[in-house]
């Protein structure tokens, strides 16, 4: 990597901290971001030093998304801000059915946060963006006063190609349309409740975060055609996501509680914590609704990713008015599972 | 808000604490509520304190009974 | 997990649904109070009473205590968690009840309050520890179950010589709250035939307590545990001591509930609380010897003391209808503001906001099905 810039003495990244100078577009500012993002970003784009990213514009509808991610603690079992930023957006991007093309990455940074800390998450975004195969190709640094920002906020926005003849939505489920889930439920949130210290307890499950662009891919070339909705159950779990969908294409759903992958950790700290697993975060996991004849292709397409080793149809898309996402328990009764009235973990994305 | 579970001990913990294990999870709970608590105990664990002590005959019992019913 | 899944099995649930609907006699009804929100919960989650017979129905009872709390005492709470000195210690299931005017303590913490959500009343100590400037106070509530934990914490505070830590203590006992309920007018639109008795509560306080409201009002009591096989069996029991004319105490949760209950928690009760003269329960009114407070000798570490507290009788939302559901004599559905004003979303009282209240039981998990049984107008659309 060419740094176009020279600074004076390198920045303390063992012992240094950030403080006001960094976020106020002078010299200091511009030695943070070539010592630690663009030296752990690496790439032609990022490396111009300009205010924006410049490329072209692929034939075809393009999609772009953009998240805010505030999870307390930063590092956790599997993860950090950082992979999880990546990974966010990347999926959301993904969940149109697109190829994820570029990411841009801004930072809000606390006075007082450790380069040592910054550094870290700036090599864990660069990791998980090479793994992805999609680059960070702009961003900016913003400080704030101590006590005002809790250690480091960060946006990722994300820009992807849908692929022709794709034209996935949330409204377009339909009565008889089959729900396949890619794999175990509950996994992130629990890792990350793990950490927090007034909860109190161990174990050494570890998040799901993932970048599910390839899995994507690999559904989109076998069923194109008959994906009708994909969405990434993140915040409010498989529950809120399927209660999107059915509000969205004024449907119901029913699922089959057996059916659900659930590792013995994750039930057994929702037990201990009194959480319903189905609104507990996952970031690596999707659901996508299809039409029925292509349910069994597409779960076997699933089944042969790394990333969808579990997939399994939990059930189908109802005709119902009030749009109830119903489940059969296995115990034997019925149940409904309602949209989450607040938050049960703050903090959790 | 009575939301309390049977868990194993694990280990004893000075200052009448204990370790317990559910499914891969450990806590640490207070134990000070029960007497001559040993490793491999099932206890009932609500809002971090162990409450009682699960006896395996009785619960065999039940589930002894259980079955009868579903029989009867 | 062990002695857990076996009382979760489908099979087994199916087998003495079945033998319930043999045995219950078919021109008669059978109507039985699980008393103890969890177990509402449990047939909530569980969808039990789809695999009842129709004529063996279940009435949510009152064992909820975020349900029976009285809005005054969460304005107190919501007051004395905005002075600026004090540090209030919550378990997590307060935080959106609705108080007067309002506010709840979600909204204090918004406001600015230093409104903490805590685990174990060992957390709360150790804010007291560590922050030895703040006024801690913790806003003790709960039953039997609950009681002892706070009782610990009382004995540790005083161990450690806090200085900073205080109890707002709203802690209820179950036999009164039973006998409140069982005490229904003869009128009473539904008439409680049987109870299930509380699991966690009864690890406490035995069985024994149960035997005179047995007797005093001539209807079984089984104690049930809180795992779905555990209900359908106690369910059983009911059905079959009714059939047999009987109204015995049935302890159906044997592996964890004895008569006599646990010795050293009760002592620990007796030591640090005592009976107040009459008590405010939201919905059961006023009930003598009916909740707790600390004992003379704990008055420093007594927060209603420590910081002249003058209780606030608040009266509920005249169109709330909670006080009626809690006793079991109205349905969630058939209060007129479940569904409209009244949702998990927007509780107006708090049978809506604690997710072991009936009303919020039966929105999260079973509104479905009062479209099978339609009230037109009554409903939500």
């Amino acid at each position: 990597m060419r740094l176009a810039r020279r600074h004076g003495r390198r920045l303390d990244l063992r012992h240094g901290r950030i403080d006001l100078s960094h976020g106020a577009g002078g010299r200091a500012s511009a030695q943070l971001v070539d010592e630690i993002f663009r030296a752990a970003f690496d790439n032609p784009m990022l490396d111009r030093g300009d205010d924006q990213a410049a490329f072209d514009v692929p034939a075809g509808q393009m999609v772009i998304s953009t998240d805010g991610y505030v999870i307390s603690p930063l590092f956790f079992p599997g993860g950090d801000i950082g992979s999880l930023a990546v990974h966010g957006t990347i999926n959301d991007v993904a969940m149109a059915g697109a190829r994820p093309l570029h990411l841009a990455a801004s930072y809000i940074i606390e006075e007082g946060f450790f380069l040592a800390d910054l550094q870290r998450i700036a090599h864990s975004m660069a990791r998980a963006a090479r793994e992805a195969g999609v680059a960070i190709v702009t961003g900016d640094t913003k400080v704030v006063e101590r006590g005002k920002g809790d250690g480091v906020f960060i946006t990722t926005t994300g820009v992807g190609l849908v692929p022709p003849g794709l034209g996935l939505s949330a409204d377009r489920a339909q009565p008889g349309d089959v729900v396949i889930l890619s794999g175990s439920i509950g996994d992130h949130g629990v890792a990350v409740m793990s950490k927090r210290h007034n909860l109190g307890f161990e174990t050494d499950l570890l998040s799901d975060s993932a970048a599910l662009h390839g899995l994507v891919a690999e559904m989109v070339r076998v069923a194109a055609g008959a994906l009708r909705v994909m969405r990434d159950p993140t915040r409010g779990g498989l529950a809120a996501s399927l209660n999107e969908i059915a509000q969205q294409s004024r449907t119901g759903c029913l699922i089959d509680e057996d059916r659900i992958p659930i590792r013995a950790e994750v039930a057994a700290a929702c037990e201990l914590l009194g959480l319903d697993p189905l609104y507990v975060a996952n970031e690596g996991k999707l659901i996508a609704i299809a039409a029925p004849e292509a349910a069994d292709a597409l779960v076997a397409a699933m089944r042969a990713h790394p990333l969808g080793r579990d997939a399994v149809a939990i059930g189908e898309i109802t005709a119902d008015d009030q749009c109830f996402v119903q489940m059969m328990t296995s115990f034997g009764g019925g149940r409904i599972v309602d949209w989450l009235a607040g938050e049960q973990l703050p903090r959790i994305c | 808000m009575c939301l309390a579970i049977p868990i194993r001990v694990e280990a004893l913990l000075p200052d009448a604490m204990a370790r317990v294990t559910l499914g891969g999870v450990s806590k640490c709970v207070s134990i000070a509520l029960l007497e001559d608590v040993q490793v491999g105990d099932y206890l009932l664990i609500h809002v971090g304190y162990a409450l009682a002590r699960l006896d395996p005959d009785e619960a065999a019992q039940t589930l002894a009974m259980m079955r009868e019913s579903a029989q009867a | 997990m062990k002695h857990i899944d076996e009382y979760r099995d489908g099979g087994l649930a199916r087998a003495i649904a079945a033998t319930i609907t043999r045995e219950a006699v078919a021109r008669r009804h059978y109507h039985f109070m699980e008393f103890c929100g969890g177990h509402t919960h449990a047939i909530s989650r569980y969808g039990i009473e789809d695999l009842l017979p129709a004529n063996v129905r279940m009435v949510h009872g009152p064992g909820c205590p975020v349900c029976v709390l009285p809005v005054g005492r969460i304005d107190d709470a919501i007051a004395l968690a905005m002075r600026p000195d004090v540090t209030l210690c919550t378990y997590a299931d307060l935080m959106r009840v609705p108080a007067s005017a309002g506010r709840s303590l979600l909204r204090a913490k918004a406001a600015g309050a230093d409104i903490r959500m805590i685990y174990s009343t060992l957390d709360a100590i150790h804010i007291a520890e560590t922050e030895p400037h703040r006024e801690v106070v913790f806003f003790a509530i709960g039953f039997e179950t609950t009681t002892p934990p706070t009782a610990l914490a009382i004995k540790l505070a005083r161990q450690k010589h806090l200085t900073n830590f205080s109890v707002f203590c709203n802690h209820v006992l179950t036999p009164p709250a039973i006998r409140a309920v069982l005490d229904a007018p003869d009128n009473a639109a539904i008439r409680i035939d049987g109870v299930i008795g509380p699991a966690h509560v009864s690890t406490i306080t035995g069985t024994a307590p149960y035997q005179s409201l047995a007797a005093d009002f001539a209807k079984p009591i089984v104690v049930a545990g809180f795992e779905p096989l555990d209900v359908m069996q106690a369910i059983l029991m009911l059905v079959r001591q009714i059939n047999e004319a009987r109204h015995d105490v049935e302890n159906q949760y044997a592996r964890l509930v004895t008569a006599r209950g646990n010795m050293i928690a009760q002592l620990a009760m007796a030591e640090m609380f005592e009976r107040r003269a009459s008590f405010a329960w939201r919905g059961l009114g006023e009930l003598p010897h009916s909740a707790l407070r600390l004992r003379a000798a704990y008055a420093d570490l007594d927060a209603e003391r420590r910081f002249a507290i003058t209780p606030t009788a608040t009266a509920d939302n005249p169109a709330c209808e909670c006080g009626d559901v809690l006793r079991g004599l109205t349905r969630p559905v058939d209060c007129k503001l479940f569904g409209t004003s009244c949702s998990p979303e927007s509780p107006m009282g708090s049978c809506m906001v604690s997710p072991e209240g009936a009303c919020a039981a039966h929105w999260t998990y079973g509104r479905f099905r009062d479209r099978a049984r339609a009230h037109a107008g009554r409903l939500p659309a």
